[in-house]
């Protein structure tokens, strides 16, 4: 399993995984991640990560990699996973049908924490300056929803969540990906 | 007292920061350079800390119109900068709706013997320290990020490099020790007991602990990196240097990549001109403002 160490709270990605029961190695470089299977894209800036990939240029191998890999992502994370990003409107990797909002519930100030239901269990889901999913493609699957929003969502073999399991130690949410593997 | 719902969210924002850099800035123009550059966040404030420096008088917190305009601006997250123990410029701040405060001593001080009881606000607050025991007295006032001081505005890592190898070694040392040592070391440290409990059990800060204060070039970020900062924040060197654009840029690589040499050096041959240094031995005591704040 690789963790986009680009920037963001990949380190605490890599701890829950080894929770969850997988190997961790940070990508930074084409070269770790063409020694990977799959990747999470951690949270942190996502205007930041695209700058990064631009002055390394991991665009392309990024996206043939999500071609045929998996790959999760977590609020920037998913925010580059998705089809179309508004607020303001950025480039993003395309490799799921969503339609994705930056900031939707505001600043900082805005963030917080909720119960949300995932199979049937409540999960404590942290929303830290979040996006919101406006729209899920007819592939795509909801498992959990927040405010009557898709916060959890899966379609073929990503995953994308708005909010940070990896901030909690409940490690359900990355036994979902590792499952999907 | 950590693990509160509001504590989580306010170290989360931190959290998110990692491996970043947070760059000064003092008008929306300088922040969508940073931006553009890849900065995780901006820190709005009066002037960068070598103006300050220079032209010497009261440095306050940043205008309100130019904090909105930089709001209005960029998507990254704002930071802005108020006054030590300026509990009314941190209200005002907080009501204003920054993403982040820092209560800095690149401000004039407001209250030279207290600091803003952080506790009580929604909005996180980031405070410099130059020791294990100042980083825990902020995070016992509520500080959800810690930054070591270093010296703001001299271009002179030496400070920064002091600061950040007294807190790993403090830290360090606290893990060794039994728990019937651990009174003797919050009395030595002037620190919250539970909070050298933590340290001691933990080996780090419940915190993250970034770096700031002096980062002058790109090979000054990856070592503040290598000393162990989870991210960096740079002032006056961006925008006193002969191109912000590439030094801001160059910074950025340099955080990401600092375990690796040739990447450093590829973002160093980018570099222009860095900011002019001070030598801080030759500076006044009075001139210093990492001994502001206790």
């Amino acid at each position: 399993m690789g963790v986009l160490a680009l920037q963001g709270d990949f380190a605490a990605h890599a701890q829950s995984l080894q929770q969850a029961g997988a190997e961790a190695v940070e990508v930074r470089t084409r070269e770790s991640l063409a020694s990977v299977d799959a990747l999470v894209m951690p949270g942190g800036e996502s205007t930041t990560m695209l700058k990064l990939m631009s002055y390394e240029n991991l665009w392309e191998p990024l996206q043939e990699f999500g071609a045929s890999k998996p790959i999760f992502g977590t609020c920037a994370g998913a925010i580059l996973l998705a089809k179309h990003v508004t607020s303001p409107s950025q480039i993003s990797l395309a490799l799921m049908d969503l339609d994705v909002e930056r900031n939707a519930y505001g600043r900082q100030l805005d963030s917080h924490i909720a119960q949300v239901d995932l199979e049937g269990a409540p999960l404590e889901a942290v929303f830290i300056r979040a996006p919101i999913i406006r729209r899920v493609g007819p592939a795509g699957k909801v498992w959990a929803t927040h405010r009557g929003d898709p916060v959890l969502v899966t379609e073929g073999k990503h995953m994308v969540a708005t909010f940070h399991p990896e901030l909690t130690c409940d490690p359900r949410v990355h036994a979902i990906f590792l499952r999907q593997l | 007292m950590i693990l509160t719902e509001s504590f989580r969210l306010k170290s989360g924002l931190a959290e998110m920061l990692k491996g970043g850099v947070i760059m000064d800035v003092t008008n929306a123009q300088e922040a969508l350079v940073a931006e553009k550059a890849g900065a995780t966040a901006v820190m709005a404030l009066i002037k960068v800390p070598s103006d300050i420096r220079k032209e010497g008088g009261v440095a306050r917190m940043s205008p309100i119109s130019k904090i909105r305009e930089i709001m209005a601006t960029v998507s990254i997250p704002v930071m802005a900068k108020c006054r030590i123990g300026h509990l009314a410029e941190a209200r005002v701040l907080e009501a204003l709706g920054v993403d982040y405060i820092d209560e800095s001593e690149v401000l004039t001080p407001a209250d030279d013997e207290n600091h803003v009881d952080k506790r009580s606000f929604r909005v996180p607050f980031v405070c410099g320290a130059r020791n294990l025991g100042e980083a825990l007295r902020r995070i016992g006032e509520g500080a959800a990020m810690i930054r070591t001081k270093g010296e703001a505005g001299s271009g002179n890592i030496v400070e920064a490099v002091r600061h950040m190898r007294t807190i790993q070694r403090e830290m360090k040392q606290l893990t060794v020790l039994s728990s019937d040592e651990l009174m003797a070391e919050a009395k030595k440290h002037q620190a919250p007991f539970e909070l050298i409990e933590y340290v001691a059990q933990h080996g780090k800060l419940p915190v993250p602990n970034f770096s700031a204060g002096g980062i002058a070039t790109a090979a000054d970020a990856a070592l503040a990196m290598m000393l162990g900062a989870e991210a960096v924040f740079v002032g006056s060197g961006i925008f006193k240097s002969s191109d912000p654009e590439r030094f801001a840029k160059a910074v950025v690589k340099a955080t990401t990549y600092w375990k690796d040499p040739v990447k450093v050096l590829e973002a160093s041959e980018e570099l222009p001109d860095g900011m002019p240094g001070l030598d801080i031995r030759q500076l006044e005591e009075s001139q210093l403002m990492a001994t502001r704040g206790w």
